[in-house]
C-alpha cells in the first residue's frame, strides 16, 4: 500500500545532511577523546589530510583536468572542487603581493549547517577537515601547500575564511637505484 | 553524484582512524565509539526525514519504511530482503552493502568487516529510537558484499 502525500525526499538534500549530520557526530566523538581543542584541530586536519589524498583521484578521473599553469589556475580548480563536492562556491581573495597566498571565502558552510559551539571550545576550528583535505589533495599533484582557517562563522566572524599558503613545488624523488 | 564520494571517504577515514589499534583501547570499545557515531547521525537524521510524514502504523510499517526509504537515502538502495519472525525480529538482508563493495569479495578479510558495519548498526539503532522503538542492532556478513542486519526490539 503506498502511503497518501508521502512527499518524495530530495536525494541531494538529504546526502548533504547525511554528510553534515555525520561529520558533527564524528568531531563530537574527537572531543569527547582528547577533550583537548588544539588535539582536536590535529586529528580533524589528519582525517583531512587521508582523505584528500585519495580524493583528488576522484577529482581528476571526474574533471580530467590538466596542470595548473600558476597558483591562480589552482585557486580556480579548488575552487570548482568546492562546487562539485559541497555545492558551494567559495570566493577566492586577498591575495598576497607576491602572489603565492590566497584565501577561500565562504559564505555558507555545509558542514556547519546544524552547528553551534559549545561553550568553553573556543580554539576548535571545526570544519578543519577542509584544511587537511586541501593539503592531502594538493600533495598528490606535487604542490605543498599550508592551509589553516582565519576566520570562522562559528566562533561568531562574519565569514568563514581559508587561507591557502604555496610552499613549495614537490619533485618526484626516484628511491636509490632505480631509474 | 560527487557527494557520495565524499561521504564514503568520510565513513573509511572515521573507520581507520577510530579503530587505530591504540594500546589503550580494546576493540570492542572503538566498535561501540563508532555505533556511538552513527547513533547521534541516525537519530537526527530520521528526524529530518520523516518531517512530513503521516505516523506509521505499527512496527512492521516503520521497519518497512527503515528498509526502503531510509535505506536508499543512505545507502542508494532498497534492502534485499526483509524476515522478522512477528515478535520483534526482523533480519534486514543487503546484497550489496555500500560499505563493503570496495572490499575484496573473497573470505579473506571477512575478520577486518565488522569495523564497516558498526556505523550503520548504530544508524539504524538511532533512526528506530527516534522512531519509538528500542532495539539491539547486530550485523553479520558471510560473503561479502552481502550482509544481514539483525534488529531485535527491546520491549518493556
Amino acid at each position: 500500500m503506498s502511503r497518501q502525500g508521502m512527499r518524495s525526499t530530495d536525494p541531494k538534500k538529504v546526502n548533504s545532511e547525511l554528510f553534515t549530520l555525520t561529520y558533527g557526530a564524528l568531531v563530537a566523538q574527537i572531543l569527547k577523546d582528547y577533550e583537548n581543542d588544539d588535539e582536536v584541530n590535529r586529528q580533524l586536519d589528519r582525517m583531512g589530510y587521508n582523505i584528500g589524498v585519495r580524493l583528488i583521484e576522484d577529482y581528476l578521473a571526474r574533471t580530467g583536468s590538466g596542470r595548473c599553469y600558476d597558483l591562480r589556475d589552482t585557486a580556480d580548480k579548488l575552487q570548482m572542487a568546492f562546487k562539485m563536492y559541497l555545492s558551494i562556491t567559495p570566493s577566492v581573495t586577498n591575495w598576497s603581493p607576491a602572489g603565492d597566498e590566497f584565501s577561500l571565502i565562504l559564505e555558507n558552510n555545509p558542514l556547519t549547517e546544524f552547528v553551534e559551539l559549545p561553550e568553553g571550545h573556543g580554539g576548535l576550528k571545526y570544519s578543519n577537515i577542509l584544511a587537511g583535505v586541501l593539503r592531502g589533495a594538493l600533495e598528490m599533484v606535487q604542490l605543498e601547500v599550508a592551509a589553516w582557517f582565519v576566520q570562522d562563522q562559528l566562533a561568531g566572524d562574519s565569514c568563514t575564511e581559508l587561507r591557502v599558503k604555496f610552499l613549495k613545488r614537490l619533485e618526484d624523488a626516484m628511491p636509490v637505484g632505480e631509474d | 553524484m560527487a557527494d557520495d564520494v565524499l561521504f564514503e571517504l568520510l565513513h573509511m577515514e572515521m573507520t581507520i582512524s577510530i579503530f587505530q589499534p591504540d594500546q589503550s583501547e580494546s576493540k570492542r570499545s572503538s566498535i561501540s565509539k563508532l555505533e556511538q557515531i552513527g547513533f547521534c547521525t541516525g537519530y537526527r537524521l530520521v528526524e529530518r526525514l520523516t518531517k512530513d510524514w503521516p505516523r506509521f502504523k505499527d512496527e512492521l510499517d516503520t521497519m518497512k519504511f527503515i528498509c526502503k526509504e531510509f535505506w536508499s537515502c543512505i545507502y542508494k538502495k532498497q534492502i534485499d530482503n526483509l524476515r522478522t519472525n512477528h515478535q520483534g525480529v526482523y533480519v534486514l538482508q543487503d546484497n550489496r552493502f555500500r560499505f563493503l563493495t570496495q572490499l575484496s569479495q573473497s573470505k579473506q578479510y571477512i575478520e577486518a568487516t565488522p569495523k564497516y558495519l558498526a556505523f550503520t548498526c548504530g544508524v539504524v539503532r538511532g533512526a528506530l529510537s527516534n522512531l519509538g522503538i528500542t532495539c539491539i542492532v547486530t550485523a553479520e556478513v558471510f560473503s561479502p558484499p552481502t550482509c544481514k542486519f539483525q534488529v531485535q526490539v527491546q520491549r518493556i
